[in-house]
This record gives C-alpha cells, sequence and structure tokens, in this order.
C-alpha cells in the first residue's frame, strides 16, 4: 500500500521516492515528516486490519509556489500550536490544581485591565507578523504576467477541455474525461492504482516554464486544482479567470474538480504529465499531426455498422454517467434513451437536441464538444441499440447542416 | 397585551405555588398549537431542534456510510448530494437555530425578571412556521428529482439545472428566515424593553447579551439569505438571469449574496452558544465571569467584522488581490476579540473553585475544541492556505469543531446546566458524563482525521474517493456512527431524567447566580415574574 501512497503524487523522475525533500525549500518539513510518520505508524498497528494508506500533510511541492505555502502553512501551525498550547496549558494546570475537591478556594477578581490590554494587543502584533509573509505570497500567485504557454481549460459536466491557445503547441485541442471504469466505480471489477484520477488524455505542459491556465466553464461553476503546483480556481460559466503555475519536476499530477458541479462531480479528475521541453516538443508535434490526421472526414459516408462502433465509444465517454449503458437512464433526472420518443422519433429532433442540449437540466450542449462525425455516431448508435431499432444511419453531414 | 392575559386567564403569584399553575384554556395538544407562554414555546423549539438533528443526523450517517470505503455501494451520486445539501440545510436552520432559539425563549424573560416575550402571539407563530418549513425540505426527497444536490449553499448556476425539489427548498428558506426575523424582533423589544428595575443592559446575563447581538445579525442578514434564493427562483421560472452570463448576470454574484449573509450566519450560530458557556463555566468556577464588559465588547466587535469578511469564503473565484487582501486582513482581525473572549474564560476559570458535572464538561469540551476550529479558521483565512484547502475535506473539518464543538456542544452544556431549573428534576449525572465522553472521542475521530483528507487533497462533497484516502474514511465512519448512537443515549438520559430524576433544588448549581436561580422554584412555575423582581 506504501507504493500506493508515493504514486498518488509525482512519479519522480530523479528519485521515485514519497520524500520531497530533494531541494532546499523544502527540507523544513522533513522533522514534522518524520513525527507524523511514527504517529501514523502507531496507527497503523491499531488499524492493522484496514488499508494503510495514510496522508497526513498537503502533498509533495511540485513548484515553488507549493513549497512557498507549505512552509507558510508549517509557520502558521507552529504559531498556532504554542499558542494553543500556552491557553490551554493555563486551562489545563486550573482543572488540576483549582479544584474544590481539593478544596481550593475561589478567588474573586473579574478584571484586570492590563492584563486585558495585553491579550489584545499581542494577538494583533502576532497576525502583522502572519500577514506580512503571507502579502507576498498573495500577490505573487495572482501575478499571471509573461506566460510561456497559455491554456484555457474549460470545465464542462463531466469533463475538463483543453485548448492550447498560446506558446508551443498552439492549436491543441482536446477533451479529457475519466478513464476509470464504470465496473471498478460499482465494484464489479478490483480497483486500480489510480482509481478515479486517471483520464484518457491528461494534460501535457514543459518543465520549468510558465504555464497560465485561462478558465472558464460551459454550464456550471466547477474548479480546477492541482494541489501539487499550488494552483486553484473556479471555472465559471461565462467567464474567464486565470491562474498560473511553474511545474519544476517532471512526473504525473493528479487532482479532481472541487467545485460541486452535480451528480458526477467526483468523477472528473484532472491529471497533468509534467515532461522536459524536448520531450514537450515531441509530444506537441506528434499531438498537432495526430489530430490532423484523425480528424475524421465529415464528407464521407458511414456505414452503419461502422457508426454503431464509433457511436459506442462516445456514449461510453460522454453519455453513460446519466443515461447509464443500459440506456435506461435513472428517471426522473436522467432520463432514459430506450424506447424513448425523441430517439425513435424524427432524427432532426433528436440532432438538435444533443447539439444544442436541454435548457435547465443536466442535458448540456455537446455541439460544442464533440464533431460531427462523433455527433452522427453516437447518435445512430442510441437509434439502433437496445429495443430501439430505427435501422437509421445518421450521416456526419446531416449534423453539420443542423449546426448553427 | 390583554388578550395574552385573556389567554391565560388568572395568573398569581409563583413562589411554591406551581402546583397550582395551569396551562392556558386548553390541554393537549391544543396547549402546544395555541400556546403563547414564553415557556412552552421554549419546550417546542428545544424538542422540534432535537427531532431535525435527529433527522439531520440521520442523513449524515448515511453519507458516511456510503463514503465508508471506495467504490458507490448504497447510494447513487445524486442521492449522496441530496444528503449533503439537506444535512447541512436541516443541522443549520432545523437543528441548531431553534435550539438557541428555544433557550432565547425559557431563559430571557426569566434571566432579567421579565413575566414573558414581549410578543406573546408573534412568538407562537414563530415557532409554528418552523413545521411547515421543515416539512417542505422533506418533502422534497419525494418530488420528481428528489431534493436538491447543489450543496447547503445552494449555488447557482446549479441550481437551474434542480427539478421542484428545488423550489420547495426556497420556499423553505423564506419561511425559515421569516420565522427567525420575528423571533429576533421578539427578542431585542423584549431585551430592549422588558428588564427589571435596576437590570441594567450592562447587568444583564451575558446570554442576554450575545443573543441581543444575534437577533440584530439575524434581522440583517435573513433578508439577504431571502433575496438571493428568490432571484434563483426567478432565474429557474421567470426568465431573469441574474447569475446567467449569458443573460448578463454573473454567478458569482449569488455567492457575495449568499455569503453576505452566509459569514453573519456563522456568528448567529455561534454567539448565544458564547452566550451559554459564558453562563456556565461562571457557575462551575464559583467566580464571576472574568472581563464582562470587554466580552460584550469582544462580542460587538465580532458582530461588527463578521459583516465585512464574507468574500473569504470565495477566495478561489478569481477576485482582484486588492480584495483577496482586504478580505483576508478583515478575516484575521477576528481572531482578536474571539481571542480575548477565549482568555476571558480561561481566566475565569483560574484560581476558581472548580467542579466537573456535566455542563461544565461541555463547556470545557466547547472552549478547548472551539479554539482548535477556530485555529483552523485562522489557517483558512490565509489566501495561499486557503487556495490549497478550500473546498476539501479541512474546511469540513474546520466548520464542525465550530459548528458540533462549538454550537451543539454549548447546546448540551445548556440543557444540562438549565434542565433542573425547567423540569425541577436532576438528570443522571453518571450518564451524563458517558454521554459527555463518548462524545467527545466519537467527535474527535470524526472530524481531527478530516484535516489530514483535507491536506492530503480529498475534495469535500464527494461520493466516491481515490483508494489514498480510505483509511481516515473509514475512521472518519466509525467515529460517525459511535456519535450517532451517543446521542440516542442523551435521548434516553433526557427521558429518563423526565420520568424518574430526583427533585432539583431551587439553585441547583450553587455557583449559578443569575434571576433565575436566585429568586424562582425549580421547576420555574408557569408564570414567573409578574411582579417584577428588583435588581441591586
Amino acid at each position: 500500500m506504501l507504493n500506493l501512497r508515493c504514486n498518488f503524487h509525482a512519479r519522480q523522475k530523479p528519485n521515485s521516492g514519497t520524500s520531497s525533500g530533494e531541494d532546499g525549500t523544502m527540507k523544513s518539513s522533513k522533522s514534522a515528516r518524520s513525527i507524523a510518520t511514527w504517529t501514523a505508524a502507531a496507527a497503523a498497528m491499531a488499524f492493522s486490519g484496514l488499508a494503510l494508506a495514510l496522508e497526513w500533510n498537503l502533498q509533495p511541492a511540485g513548484s515553488k509556489m507549493a513549497a512557498d505555502i507549505h512552509d507558510l502553512h508549517e509557520y502558521v501551525m507552529i504559531l498556532c500550536t504554542a499558542i494553543f498550547v500556552g491557553v490551554f496549558g493555563f486551562m489545563f494546570y486550573s482543572v488540576y490544581a483549582h479544584r474544590k475537591s481539593k478544596g481550593h478556594k475561589a478567588a474573586q477578581f473579574h478584571e484586570n485591565t492590563t492584563v486585558e490590554i495585553l491579550w489584545t494587543v499581542i494577538p494583533a502584533l502576532i497576525l502583522v507578523g502572519i500577514a506580512w509573509p503571507t502579502t507576498r505570497t498573495v500577490v505573487a500567485q495572482k501575478d499571471t504576467t509573461n506566460p510561456d504557454l497559455t491554456i484555457k481549460v474549460t470545465g464542462y459536466q463531466w469533463k475538463w477541455g483543453y485548448d492550447y491557445v498560446k506558446g508551443e503547441g498552439e492549436g491543441i485541442s482536446f477533451v479529457s474525461t475519466l478513464s476509470t471504469p464504470r465496473e471498478q466505480i460499482e465494484n464489479k471489477a478490483p480497483k486500480g492504482e489510480h482509481y478515479l484520477l486517471e483520464v484518457d488524455n491528461e494534460l501535457v505542459v514543459p518543465v520549468g516554464k510558465k504555464i497560465r491556465m485561462l478558465t472558464t466553464a460551459g454550464d456550471v461553476i466547477h474548479s480546477w486544482w492541482v494541489p501539487a503546483f499550488g494552483a486553484k480556481q473556479d471555472a465559471i460559466p461565462g467567464f474567464i479567470r486565470d491562474l498560473w503555475f511553474r511545474p519544476e519536476k517532471t512526473g504525473t499530477f493528479r487532482s479532481q474538480c472541487v467545485e460541486l458541479c452535480g451528480k458526477e462531480h467526483g468523477f472528473m479528475p484532472i491529471v497533468v504529465t509534467v515532461v522536459t521541453q524536448e520531450e514537450y516538443s515531441k509530444w506537441a508535434g506528434d499531438k498537432l499531426k495526430l489530430i490532423a490526421a484523425a480528424a475524421d472526414d465529415p464528407n464521407k459516408a458511414w456505414t452503419l455498422d461502422e457508426l454503431k462502433k464509433r457511436g459506442e465509444q462516445v456514449y461510453a465517454k460522454n453519455c453513460v454517467a446519466c443515461h447509464q449503458a443500459s440506456g435506461k437512464g435513472t428517471p426522473p433526472a436522467f432520463p432514459p434513451l430506450d424506447g424513448a420518443k425523441i430517439v425513435t422519433g424524427p432524427k432532426d429532433e433528436q440532432i438538435k437536441t444533443v447539439l444544442a442540449g436541454r435548457p435547465k437540466t443536466a442535458m448540456v450542449a455537446f455541439g460544442p464538444q464533440l464533431n460531427d462525425v462523433e455527433l452522427a455516431a453516437v447518435i445512430t448508435y442510441t437509434r439502433n441499440n437496445w429495443s430501439n431499432k430505427t435501422g437509421e444511419a445518421i450521416q456526419p453531414a446531416e449534423v453539420k447542416a443542423l449546426r448553427k | 397585551m390583554s388578550a395574552v392575559v385573556d389567554t391565560h386567564g388568572h395568573g398569581h403569584a409563583h413562589d411554591g405555588h406551581d402546583h397550582h399553575d395551569h396551562h392556558g384554556g386548553y390541554g393537549g395538544v391544543m396547549r402546544w398549537i395555541t400556546t403563547t407562554n414564553h415557556k412552552d414555546i421554549g419546550t417546542l423549539y428545544l424538542w422540534f431542534s432535537f427531532i431535525m438533528f435527529m433527522t439531520g443526523g440521520a442523513m449524515a450517517m448515511a453519507i458516511r456510510l456510503e463514503l465508508f470505503q471506495p467504490g458507490i455501494q448504497f447510494f447513487n451520486p445524486d442521492l449522496f448530494n441530496q444528503f449533503t445539501t439537506m444535512h447541512g440545510l436541516i443541522m443549520v436552520f432545523g437543528a441548531i437555530m431553534p435550539a438557541f432559539v428555544g433557550f432565547a425563549n425559557w431563559q430571557i424573560p426569566m434571566m432579567i425578571g421579565a413575566p414573558d416575550m414581549a410578543f406573546a402571539r408573534l412568538n407562537n407563530w414563530s415557532f409554528w412556521l418552523l413545521p411547515f418549513a421543515a416539512s417542505l425540505l422533506i418533502i422534497s426527497f419525494f418530488t420528481p428529482g428528489g431534493a436538491p444536490g447543489v450543496g447547503w449553499t445552494l449555488y447557482a448556476p446549479l441550481t437551474v439545472q434542480m427539478g421542484i425539489g428545488m423550489d420547495l427548498t426556497i420556499f423553505a428558506v423564506h419561511i425559515l428566515g421569516m420565522s427567525s426575523i420575528l423571533g429576533s424582533i421578539n427578542i431585542i423589544t423584549t431585551i430592549l424593553n422588558m428588564r427589571a428595575p435596576g437590570m441594567t443592559l450592562m447587568k444583564m446575563p451575558l446570554f442576554c447579551w450575545t443573543w441581543l447581538i444575534t437577533a440584530y445579525l439575524l434581522v440583517a442578514a435573513m433578508p439577504v439569505l431571502a433575496g438571493a434564493v428568490t432571484m434563483s427562483l426567478t432565474d429557474r421560472h421567470f426568465g431573469t438571469s441574474f447569475f446567467n452570463a449569458a443573460g448578463g448576470g454573473d454567478p458569482v454574484l449569488y455567492q457575495h449574496i449568499f455569503w453576505f449573509f452566509g459569514h453573519p450566519e456563522v456568528y448567529i450560530i455561534a454567539l448565544p452558544a458564547f452566550g451559554v458557556v459564558s453562563q456556565v463555566i461562571p457557575a462551575f468556577s464559583r467566580k464571576p465571569l472574568f472581563g464582562y464588559a470587554s466580552m460584550v465588547y469582544a462580542t460587538s466587535a465580532i458582530a461588527i467584522l463578521s459583516f465585512i469578511v464574507w468574500a473569504h469564503h470565495m477566495y478561489t473565484v478569481g477576485m482582484p488581490v486588492q480584495g483577496q487582501l482586504f478580505f483576508m486582513y478583515a478575516t484575521t482581525l477576528i481572531a482578536v476579540p474571539t481571542g480575548v473572549k477565549v482568555f476571558n474564560w480561561v481566566a475565569t476559570m483560574w484560581k476558581g473553585s472548580l467542579t466537573f458535572e456535566t455542563p461544565m464538561l461541555f463547556a470545557i469540551g466547547f472552549l478547548f475544541l472551539f479554539t482548535l476550529g477556530g485555529f483552523t479558521g485562522l489557517v483558512l483565512s490565509l489566501v495561499p492556505i486557503d487556495i490549497q484547502l478550500h473546498d476539501t475535506y479541512y474546511v469540513v473539518a474546520h466548520f464542525h469543531y465550530v459548528m458540533v464543538a462549538g454550537a451543539l456542544f454549548a447546546a448540551f452544556a445548556g440543557v444540562y446546566f438549565w434542565f433542573p431549573k425547567w423540569t425541577g428534576k436532576m438528570y443522571d449525572e453518571t450518564l451524563g458524563k458517558w454521554h459527555f465522553w463518548l462524545t467527545m472521542i466519537f467527535f474527535n475521530m470524526i472530524f481531527f482525521v478530516q484535516h489530514f483528507l483535507g491536506l492530503a487533497g480529498m475534495p469535500r462533497r464527494i461520493p466516491d474517493y481515490p483508494l489514498i484516502f480510505e483509511t481516515w474514511n473509514k475512521i472518519s465512519s466509525i467515529g460517525a456512527f459511535g456519535f450517532g448512537v451517543t446521542q440516542l443515549l442523551f435521548l434516553y438520559i433526557i427521558l429518563k431524567a423526565i420520568k424518574s430524576g430526583e427533585k432539583a433544588p431551587e439553585r441547583a448549581w450553587e455557583g449559578a447566580d443569575s434571576l433565575e436561580w436566585t429568586h424562582l422554584p425549580s421547576p420555574a412555575p408557569y408564570h414567573s415574574f409578574e411582579t417584577p423582581p428588583v435588581v441591586k
């Protein structure tokens, strides 16, 4: 299980251990960590029947910003702990010594101006001591100027769309969806190492470069977060916000959406792979070529079987969470497709619904997310699966014609 | 006032004549429906809040059951979201707030030497609005689409996707808000106008002070919440676009309005708890409250500051750096008056003559754990750390330390403390201590480990989680089941004491010195202080 714990974080190239202490800024956390490890070991013995995947602290930092936050957190924790122990030292001494059962007689004092002024002023000064270093970090965290690479991330229910908008790799665009099979979630298959933290298309960025992320959303508010980079920003429909990070280690960094965004909120992970500049250039070049090559030819005439096969894949990625593999949905919020009037009725109605979505429901507009071939395929699939037997093969050109 | 007198007929002198007391014009259920007596209404509030506490608690059990292990076992994610939403709403609006209004009803008239609340009929209505609001919340589970699964904060625009359950919830919030506002008006009027001769404001028991300030917070904050949910309602049904960017609105506007209510709400819950603890600690220390005046000023300072810190709940929405810094500085400032209060409580115990009956245990538990929750609050107030911890289990742990170890522990302390005065009976001290220690241990088992989950990166409001979080979740769930069962013990203790508790003396606690202990028998007669006492 220990293995599992390291892999949750970066697979660090230089030494793939659990320690975060390989650069100077992060050393201070080591002693606290070793205490934590001992306590963890003690707890582990007590709960030996349980799986031993214990985490006690912030994830190992993968950027200077995250390391700064780590240090700030430790600084504040030490201050708080000292004050806490001090104040409750007094209280517990009182509980111990000033008991009626020991015959202690109550004093009758009830104010002391000097003491009261002191315990108002001293905390205020401590706060200044906390605010000062914090302010510098806040200002640094907000400075998204002069990025090397700008990527737009769009939150959808329930996946992330990435568009490389400026810098090397400009033009790359893909959607990143949970790749953990539903059988694992439904306990029908053993859970994999990266259960719920794995996607079909990972975000790839070069190490050491300042990456600016523009966040927005297509439906409701989501929130994009990579703890290892100390970077979190809500993705708000209709607005663009930004954040930045500069990864300092290669490896894979995993996280999840952190703003409740509906039914499948817990199932839209964020996976960032940090690679060297050379690897990145190669990846970007290949990806662009791949995108060009894989671009479906919308003018090709597809057979029913081809469309159904392709549609099944699209369905598994985009539709299955709500409408279910059985096509029965989970009504009434998520209606069935099997035998549904819209799926077995006139095809134009269904195409329009899938393109534009249904306002005020979780049925979002898939027009901006999927291309004509994918849409034609998935619509064909739904119209010719389960008990639906329309026999119709929807051609990409028909979808294209109905796009506004 | 004549109407009130009519209802209750011929009130008479109280001392030693409680067996002559009668309960207004009706018996049975109608007594409770028609009652305008502050003690009856206080009792109704307290029982209602306990029922809601059990209902919200059952949902918490469901949540912890699903989170016992990774994978979806019992509830689909949609239902899970409905549970988290309703657990929050029911606990905040149904359990904690009514519990303290119950205390206010019972205690404020007795503590200031008044015969009843100022507006007796209004008082009846304030209470009887609550069961209807609670019913709407529960009914929403059985509507098409179920209860809303949007979190107790009801963030737009997710609310637009919900079914009719969302509308029921919005109406419930309206009704709950109305109940709170009416109750607050009553409390303010009572305290400002009905104090016994000689009872100046600065001589009032601190519990009355904290409630006076809380009532002002309620009057100021609840209409803001009503506005926010009304805008959601019109966005849902009447084509407005307050929170819809496509129509020129802004989803973040909702959050600003909500938290302008939401942060004072935190103190609406916390201040009466401070008040209870400020009565209990001096009583069991046999020593006057240290720094009474500074307690009043600190409470007022907290209340004022609570209106200028709301956006610390929103550091990740992408506000400008100036905004982040302002809200960070303002928020950290709250630590100063809060610190003053904690120091005062500790100084009250210092060199006292302490005993540790159940109310005192809960008060010390409150002091210890609430301060811990305060420190995690300070940690969260710092923007860069909050960016890491926002919407993780660290936040869940933080606010449960404040809400449960803060407000709920204080409510338990208050119930055990005033129980002898209310019923004339003593509870079983041994069982009370068991209740405290089990509650204390299981509470920390549930929530202390959630700090680790949050630090390690577990988002809140997820029905399933990566394998790395399994152990802490198991421990947390086991703690939750223990906590739930322990509260049944509380019910047993109360029922047992009502049925067969030993008779309590007039002054059940040696160190208790407010009017209800020094001037009234136990149980307090149905009508008390028809002739006001003179306070020197």
